[in-house]
């Protein structure tokens, strides 16, 4: 089926009926892909590096380093840990200059925005910071304007929690509905194209089982001796892990404290507010509480990270969607502490504001690399189980 | 003052001086390098060779006393010392959990290594990672560091250590540890210790350094004006042949040229000169530097065709390619016709059974000078591939003469406080040759002796000023 779906964009292309080709199949490489490729020649000679993660063992599968696709499967594997980089004899000032998670996290960059859908908004990548802020304007005056719009003023009476009597719910299920669904659906056809470009081969329910235990528990963060990753300099700390861990499993439980919510109020009826010993207010409080300690703590360590590590170019995108998640988790607990007040209605608003924000950038922002990593690891855990064809230095 | 001043930055001088300060001694190091260059050769390491007599965590099988000595019997040609062997050899078994401790961590054997999977245990991250997490310990332990120090200088008084001199900066302390590596980065000494050959040429002039560019053997000089005892030969060092576009230093592992084995390998005129096929690669790669450092021009082409791609680590440069053997003969700049000569020579000679990489199988050469006796198969399938190698030094053997407490010597005595450890006085136990990982267990063996050693000498010492003013 691949040749064939890659012939039709290539014809779509040639007739100019899409802006952009995702087909890599001829195009050549990219200035950051060829550096990748430079390095990965100095690597596989080395090798020094298999215990950390996934990228050396899959690299030393190859012999060769002038494929797109591999070039961007690589750069997916890498989780930006820095172990390699501190440990590496030809880091600079070395003059072979490897870097590596430097030079992964550039090729990254391009595999989200090539594979970005609709391909124009792959723009957004890049000064990502400043999509960012325009979407948080957006979303904030968008409900402040609302407010406005369907209460006169934007204090009032309490309202006992009662959120919809501000907006109605299905007007919320709505905007959140599809604001949600747009963002599933283009890191879904993203994910989609690069997962055939990549060439996977078949998944096992092994391979399947691994990639998610790797990717949930953030495997490739521990350093390979379970010690973690770098930060500032050469020491290894489980600070990342740990801090994306609360992000993450908040942000996880945040989403079930709404799915919860929404099975309540179709299928028994229940309307929202919930009592503070209802599961969604639970769910949402502790979700909440850990996505206001991991991104503040991810945000300090990637304020003090080394500055060999990763693309400088990217901080505003990371610190960008590091700060909607923290601001998410904010306004949703005061809404929650406040929301028996005359201010239920404004804390509403901006908490709806930069949660509207932060689904409008799913899919241009930081999110996008949980979405092409856990690609990149599945690949990684079906191909470890295919036979390798080479026996280096079996002698 | 410090107790203990240590002269080097690399795995034996943190070896003695997290030793030292355990000891409860004061500890200075002195870094001849800058912060990010730090660590002299260790940065550049993998392994350590490790007696062992069962499976132990990642080390496989055992690896008792005798076989690992008797593999150092035949590396050296009978060049070391038994007791200063053996004694290694033992500390090897036992020094991995004191690492640990240090922040080390070991991997399973990468991939490629099958040969050294039983003996030698790979630092995780190779041997930057250790000496990262050394220099961390050290700095928690409270030892003090201090950076692009290159020690000039000794004080020394009757064979008594009294301080360590940086330009116009004095280093007091009541004992030394010279941990300050070999003197293969002064290419000057190099070109002196090998001299003119019977072609007219400094075969040294061709050398390239694998290692460190700060190994200049500043110190061992300054020693060897104090007069203290030295041994070794100053032309016998870990030389392999590595590819001959690498750097002149710091080029690491990853320049080696691992197909030797797979193919042939010819001179300047185009001649074969050794026997390729002798015996498993990593028992013979350290043999190469030399055999290529006595070719005319010191420099030598491995050749190898299409049936050994994918059967070698992969070379950090790509290879010269050629579709027929005549047409890579131009592109290496040697003569056609005596190429093809010892190309077709070789190829009418190869007697082959079933080839088989990983044993020494039975496809060898009949009838030519010199011989292959293993995995010999005719060179015929294109495209063919050229690797031009020059001789890599990795570090030389010629250093102090030391004893099993590191002590280092004047004129036959011991000197009560100085001691040596790591490749400025590895000779005394490898005096010629190599095997994989070795270097470190001598470093790591004698560096924590040295360090212990220092320690106890400087609490001497201070016992006895205190007594005098007493």
């Amino acid at each position: 089926m691949q040749p064939l779906e890659s012939l039709t964009r290539e014809a779509q292309d040639l007739a100019g009926k899409t802006e952009h080709s995702i087909s890599w199949h001829n195009k050549g490489i990219s200035e950051n892909e060829a550096e990748v490729a430079r390095q990965m020649q100095i690597c596989n000679a080395c090798r020094y590096c298999e215990g950390f993660c996934a990228v050396f063992p899959a690299m030393a599968r190859r012999l060769q380093f002038d494929s797109k696709a591999d070039l961007n499967y690589l750069a997916n594997l890498c989780h930006n840990c820095g172990a390699c980089l501190h440990a590496c004899q030809y880091a600079p000032p070395h003059e072979f200059m490897v870097n590596v998670p430097q030079a992964m996290a550039k090729v990254r960059m391009e595999t989200y925005t090539d594979f970005a859908w609709p391909a124009p908004l792959g723009k957004l990548y890049k000064n990502n910071g400043l999509t960012v802020s325009l979407a948080a304007a957006f979303g904030l005056a968008l409900f402040l304007v609302l407010t406005v719009l369907s209460t006169g003023k934007l204090l009032h009476e309490p309202l006992a929690g009662n959120f919809y009597a501000i907006f109605p719910h299905n007007t919320l299920v709505l905007m959140f509905g599809f604001t949600f669904g747009f963002a599933v659906l283009a890191l879904g056809i993203g994910v989609k194209r690069f997962w055939s470009e990549i060439t996977p081969g078949q998944a096992t329910g092994e391979a399947i089982g691994e990639a998610a235990h790797n990717a949930l528990k953030l495997k490739y963060l521990d350093g390979g001796h379970g010690d973690g990753c770098n930060d500032e300099d050469d020491r290894f700390t489980l600070r990342r892990r740990r801090y994306h861990h609360l992000t993450f499993y908040g942000f996880m439980l945040c989403f079930a404290s709404t799915s919860v919510a929404t099975l309540y109020h179709y299928a028994f009826g229940l309307q929202a507010p919930y009592a503070y010993t209802s599961l969604p207010v639970i769910l949402g409080t502790v979700g909440g509480i850990g996505l206001l300690i991991g991104p503040a703590g991810l945000l300090w360590l990637n304020l003090n990270r080394s500055a060999l590590h990763g693309d400088a170019a990217q901080k505003p995108m990371d610190i960008g969607f590091i700060s909607l998640l923290f601001l998410t988790s904010l306004t949703g607990l005061a809404l929650l502490i406040w929301r028996d007040t005359s201010a239920m209605a404004l804390l509403l608003a901006i908490h709806l504001g930069i949660v509207m924000a932060l689904f409008l950038t799913l899919p241009y922002g930081k999110f996008a690399h949980g979405v092409y990593r856990s690609a990149a690891l599945l690949k990684w855990s079906i191909e470890k189980r295919m036979p390798n064809k080479l026996s280096l230095g079996s002698d | 003052m410090w107790d203990v001043i240590v002269v080097g930055g690399g795995n034996a001088a943190l070896c003695s001086a997290l030793m030292a300060r355990e000891a409860g001694a004061s500890v200075l190091i002195l870094e001849a390098s800058p912060k990010e260059w730090r660590g002299g050769n260790s940065q550049h390491t993998r392994n350590l060779r490790c007696m062992h007599d069962g499976p132990q965590d990642v080390l496989v099988d055992s690896y008792p006393e005798e076989e690992y000595w008797q593999d150092l019997l035949k590396v050296t040609g009978g060049i070391t010392n038994e007791k200063l062997a053996r004694m290694v050899i033992r500390e090897s078994s036992s020094c991995r959990d004191w690492m640990r401790k240090h922040g080390v961590r070991f991997q399973p054997p990468l991939s490629g290594t099958l040969h050294v999977a039983r003996t030698n245990a790979f630092f995780m991250g190779g041997g930057k990672a250790l000496i990262n997490a050394y220099y961390h310990s050290a700095e928690k332990l409270g030892i003090d560091i201090l950076y692009d120090s290159p020690v000039d200088d000794l004080e020394i008084k009757d064979g008594k250590f009294i301080a360590a001199k940086v330009g116009d900066k004095r280093y007091p302390g009541n004992a030394c540890v010279l941990g300050c590596g070999g003197f293969e980065s002064d290419r000057e000494w190099l070109r002196e210790a090998w001299g003119q050959n019977e072609r007219g040429e400094w075969p040294a002039d061709n050398f390239l350094i694998r290692g460190t560019r700060y190994n200049m053997g500043v110190v061992l000089k300054v020693m060897m004006r104090a007069g203290a005892d030295t041994m070794g030969d100053p032309t016998q060092a870990h030389c392999v042949a590595i590819d001959a576009r690498s750097p002149l230093y710091d080029g690491g592992i990853c320049t080696r040229i691992d197909c030797v084995s797979l193919g042939i390998v010819v001179n300047r005129e185009a001649k074969r000169f050794y026997d390729e096929g002798e015996d498993f690669w990593p028992k013979r790669y350290a043999l190469w530097g030399r055999l290529v450092a006595l070719q005319p021009g010191q420099i030598a082409y491995s050749i190898i065709d299409a049936k050994s791609v994918g059967r070698f680590m992969p070379p950090v440069f790509k290879g010269v390619q050629a579709d027929t053997l005549p047409e890579l003969a131009a592109k290496l700049e040697l003569d056609v016709d005596t190429f093809m000569q010892t190309v077709n020579a070789f190829n009418a000679s190869c007697r082959q059974g079933t080839f088989d990489h990983n044993i020494q199988d039975d496809c060898y050469t009949e009838g030519i000078t010199p011989a292959k006796t293993h995995w010999a198969r005719p060179i015929d399938t294109g495209p063919f591939f050229g690797y031009a190698v020059r001789p890599g030094v990795t570090f030389t053997y010629f250093g102090l003469a030391t004893d099993e407490k590191a002590s280092v010597f004047f004129d036959g005595k011991a000197s009560p406080n100085m001691y040596a450890a790591g490749e400025i006085n590895a000779g005394n136990v490898l005096g010629k040759g190599y095997t994989a990982g070795v270097g470190m267990s001598i470093g790591t063996a004698f560096g924590r002796i040295a360090g212990t050693q220092a320690a106890a000498a400087a609490k001497k010492i201070k016992e006895g000023a205190q007594h005098a003013t007493a």
